[in-house]
């Protein structure tokens, strides 16, 4: 990423984006005020606290979780999650024997939706490269260690299609219900960098 | 397309940085560029494709190293000149004006 100064009077993209603003908003193509909206919407109201919710509704509800693998975007809009980044879903089940991880190596495609926008490493070019030449490297990165005998799976995303990890459910949680299954989710364990 | 956006395989990268606890945003402006970027697109007559596309045409250098939200602003600024929206001169323009005020 390049530098950017804090407390300088302003970079030259905030002051590029403040100028773009002002000039859309005179010609009324943007309106600061819906600009505020959206912004707190994804700051705030989409994340992947909801990818967790499915998740945790999956190891709950064997129902819930065979209509997830067969039809993703549907079962995932049952608990209210749907649109923009999220048209077409695919839910992508870990198991012992397989392992899967997602990319975007062309861009940034990312279920928003049940995810949120995207972090900044996923986005980046180490991952986009890397990810799919030596994932079990790259896994290893963050923490997680595939078993040789556990068959690793890549999966890129596309402007269409948008992919979120079903993590396997950790040992010993039989007890515990739906709330307490979704703490346990992370957005990691959704594109799958790691396991949980 | 076969540019540098597509870097699915390359070597020479090195290791995934991450971010404890990332904001969604890591600047004011980010958050404005996303909001601009999330109506201008169908406004002006264009699409998600065509906005991808331009981040595409960026300079190869450019798109290394410009971040995410500046490679979004850069892209919108090409496709706003082509679409007879806004000049660079404009943008150039007002800029200078808000240093101007900035400084007054």
């Amino acid at each position: 990423m390049s530098g950017h100064r804090h407390n300088a009077p302003e970079s030259d993209i905030a002051l590029r984006v403040k100028a773009i603003e002002q000039l859309l908003t005179e010609k009324g193509i943007v309106d600061p005020a819906a600009i505020d909206l959206v912004v707190d919407y994804y700051e705030t109201r989409v994340g992947p606290r909801n990818g967790a919710r499915v998740v945790a509704r999956a190891w709950s509800d064997p129902d819930y979780k065979a209509r997830l693998l067969a039809e993703a975007t549907p079962a995932i809009a049952e608990l209210g999650f749907s649109g923009l980044q999220g048209e077409d879903m695919v839910a992508l089940e870990n198991t012992p024997e397989v392992h899967n991880v997602v990319v975007c190596t062309l861009c940034s495609c990312y279920p928003w939706p049940v995810l949120g926008l995207p972090p900044v490493w996923y986005k980046s070019p180490p991952y986009r490269a890397r990810i799919v030449r030596e994932p079990r490297a790259v896994l290893a990165e963050f923490g997680t260690r595939v078993a040789d005998d556990v068959e690793v799976r890549v999966w890129d995303s596309s402007a269409e299609l948008r992919y979120m990890v079903l993590p396997m459910r950790p040992a010993g949680t039989e007890g515990l219900d739906e709330e307490a299954l979704a703490a346990l989710v992370t957005r990691d364990g959704m594109i799958g960098v790691t396991a949980l | 397309m076969d540019g540098i956006h597509d870097l699915g395989g390359m070597h020479g990268f090195g290791p995934v940085e991450r971010e404890e606890d990332e904001p969604v945003f890591h600047h004011d402006w980010e958050k404005r560029a996303f909001g601009i970027e999330f109506f201008t697109g169908s406004r002006i007559g264009t699409t998600g494709d065509k906005g991808r596309h331009a981040i595409e045409r960026l300079a190869p250098a450019t798109y290394l190293t410009a971040s995410y939200y500046e490679k979004w602003m850069l892209a919108l600024e090409l496709l706003l000149e082509e679409h007879g929206v806004l000049t660079r001169q404009e943008i150039a323009r007002r800029m200078a004006e808000l240093v101007e005020n900035h400084d007054g």
